[in-house]
């Protein structure tokens, strides 16, 4: 699990201590290169001073290697010099300066192994005297002062690391509170509590949105949640209903054995109760189906009329004809054919439920674009209109199979396909007209 | 016993119908609130079975508009909300009794013969007169310890001259507790029970007072 405060950590420490070391290397260069060029012009004039004050014969009768010149003081570290005749003899040389020749190069700087020790040698020559003088520098010593001044570089830094470190997750705990807070008071709800967070005053504008959006999902969660209550109440009773008389038959089946006619009846109201719970569990199936997926997704070509025939079909032979207008014949929309089987086939069970013996169900297309089907049956009392695809509504006209879903499943299906449906009553003649707009609303 | 059955759901009203006729009620049923209304005014109802959900309004409503108007027939509600707060409900508009679907058919009839024997002023489940002893829930009578066989009509006529002893029934008033209003009431029916029961109960246990009706006459 990566932590936005530790990634955030990590990230400014290690900025900060790259700078620093950075902000080191860069000084650290620039100084080796001005140290390297000051102590060379140390070297290079001390060489040319000793060549100034040689004069003709003031070394030459000193025995060879033990004349002495003072050493040459420079900036706290002694120099070492060496003063060699042309020929190839030490004629003097400097406190502490070895007695190995410092170097054999041509005069000018060079670089020099001496006695398993890297120097620096300045050499000038004096043809007219017939000396050689040089000047050196032993590498280490320079390399020490360099170490020196790194090491006053980092050494601040490292201390102070540290605590900037400190700094900066102090900094970032105290910027991340307000999300600790959120997860706080999220961790400490109960699922049963969707009231809104009440964002602090000081919440800055990052955890506002998060806040507003949280609490706009609590709303909508919660609007679900009591209609799902409001659907297992209305279940719950409508269920109980048929289960009430499916037992009270059975009672009266086994309390009438002796009599054949009240135990026949029974049984056959069992039937009944028996198919129109059936039906019931089913459209209650649907309709969870429809309320917990989305199916809208998958969408084909569908063929009306085939589709038409296929909803229509368990239902024909019943009491009264099935009418598919034949300019639905080559029709083909794109959508979700489930759902539109899953509307049709309640439209069309509703049309002939209500349809009196030897009644007409007539499917039809009109504009084009508005599928309707028409039945013969009372239609529905204008007041009801607008509350027969509330589920569990059945109104006066219900039919004694009828769950109260049938409505509220089509209307919930074709809004989920994208379509939309318009119920009215029929104006010339008694009877439901149910259109669906093919083109949505 | 003549009881209305108020329900909309047409297998559970049958099952009603058919369970308390076996349990020797006469029944009416109806199923929607305006049918029930009207059939309460034509009275003689010793009790109502009410659903609560009705399709053109509440059982609730229903009741509270009788109680209002002084009806006091006794009211047993049925309903599929099975909450408390429902059912507390139901018997503060006036019910007298409450039960919850589904139901036990013989429990709902006993439901029932309690709420009309209250309804009747009576506390006692068995009518007694004299030797004459009736007991409603198994339908049976006893004279002296003794069994009498009765058909279901002839007991009919009997608990309805029993409930109220010393009080005068007419012949209507009989009929109204013998027939459902489905069945064809037989002229000289009641005549017909009456004289069965005097033979089987004594000539004297039931008096004929001209023009006005029957009673049973107080033991001496």
């Amino acid at each position: 699990m990566t932590s936005i405060q530790g990634r955030l950590f990590a990230i400014l420490l290690a900025g900060t201590g790259l700078l620093w070391l950075c902000a080191a290397a860069w000084i650290y260069a620039g100084a080796t290169q001005r140290l390297q060029q000051v102590l060379d012009s140390r070297l290079q004039a001390s060489a040319h001073m000793v060549a100034s004050l040689l004069t003709d014969g003031n070394l030459v009768a000193a025995s060879p290697g033990a004349a002495r010149i003072p050493s040459l003081e420079g900036a706290g570290r002694p120099l070492s010099c060496q003063v060699w005749s042309l020929d190839g003899r030490l004629v003097a040389r400097s406190e502490g300066a070895p007695l190995a020749k410092l170097s054999d190069q041509p005069p000018g700087f060079a670089d020099h192994d001496v006695g398993g020790e890297p120097w620096r040698v300045y050499v000038v020559e004096d043809p007219a005297k017939g000396l050689r003088i040089l000047v050196g520098d032993r590498l280490v010593e320079r390399q020490a002062l360099l170490a020196e001044l790194i090491k006053s570089l980092l050494v601040p830094g490292l201390l102070i690391l540290p605590l900037l470190g400190l700094l900066i997750w102090a900094c970032l705990a105290r910027g991340f509170r307000p999300l600790r807070a959120l997860t706080g008071e999220l961790n400490r709800r109960s699922e049963e509590d969707m009231r809104p967070i009440e964002a602090a005053p000081d919440a800055p504008t990052e955890i506002r949105p998060v806040v507003q959006a949280l609490n706009d999902l609590f709303a909508k969660v919660e609007a679900a949640r009591r209609q799902e209550r409001a659907v297992t109440a209305f279940a719950a009773h409508e269920l109980r209903t048929p289960l009430a008389g499916l037992k009270a038959q059975a009672q009266i089946a086994i309390a009438a054995s002796h009599d054949a006619a009240v135990r026949d009846g029974a049984l056959r109201q069992i039937l009944v109760a028996v198919d129109r719970t059936t039906r019931l569990v089913r459209q209650l199936l649907s309709m969870a189906k429809l309320d917990s997926a989305s199916e809208a997704e998958r969408l084909e070509e569908i063929d009306l009329a085939a589709l038409l025939a296929e909803v229509t079909e368990p239902q024909r032979g019943a009491t009264g004809r099935v009418e598919i207008a034949p300019e639905l014949r080559g029709l083909v929309l794109r959508g979700n054919r489930a759902l539109l089987a899953l509307a049709l086939r309640n439209l069309h069970e509703n049309a002939v439920q209500h349809m009196p013996p030897g009644g007409l169900v007539r499917w039809g297309l009109e504009d084009g674009d508005r599928l309707f089907v028409e039945d013969e049956g009372p239609g529905i009392p204008a007041e009801e209109l607008p509350l027969v695809t509330q589920r569990f509504f059945r109104g006066r006209h219900k039919s004694p199979t009828g769950s109260g879903l049938g409505l509220a499943i089509t209307e919930l299906a074709l809004r989920q396909g994208g379509w939309a449906l318009a119920l009215r009553n029929r104006v010339a003649s008694p009877g439901l007209r149910a259109e669906i707009l093919l083109r949505g609303a | 016993m003549r009881v209305l059955v108020v329900e909309d759901d047409a297998v559970l009203l049958d099952a009603v119908r058919v369970g308390l006729g076996l349990a020797g009620a006469t029944v009416d049923g109806v199923a929607s609130c305006a049918d029930a209304r009207a059939a309460l005014s034509t009275g003689g109802f010793d009790a109502v079975v009410l659903d609560v959900m009705l399709p053109d309004g509440s059982g609730l409503d229903l009741l509270s508009a009788w109680r209002r108007g002084g009806d006091r027939t006794p009211v047993l509600l049925l309903t599929a909300l099975d909450e408390v707060a429902d059912r507390i409900r139901g018997l503060d508009t006036g019910a007298d009794d409450h039960l919850g679907k589904p139901f036990d058919l013989d429990e709902l009839a006993a439901r029932v013969r309690a709420i009309a024997r209250r309804g009747a002023g009576r506390a006692a489940a068995l009518l007694q007169l004299g030797d004459i002893l009736l007991d409603p829930a198994a339908q049976r009578v006893t004279l002296a310890g003794r069994p009498v066989e009765l058909s279901r009509r002839e007991f009919a006529v009997l608990a309805a001259l029993m409930e109220r002893p010393g009080t005068i029934k007419s012949r209507p008033d009989i009929e109204t507790r013998l027939y459902g209003w489905q069945e064809e009431i037989e002229s000289n029916a009641v005549e017909v029970y009456i004289h069965n029961l005097r033979a089987k109960l004594g000539r004297e246990a039931i008096e004929t007072v001209r023009g006005v009706g029957y009673r049973m006459r107080a033991p001496r």
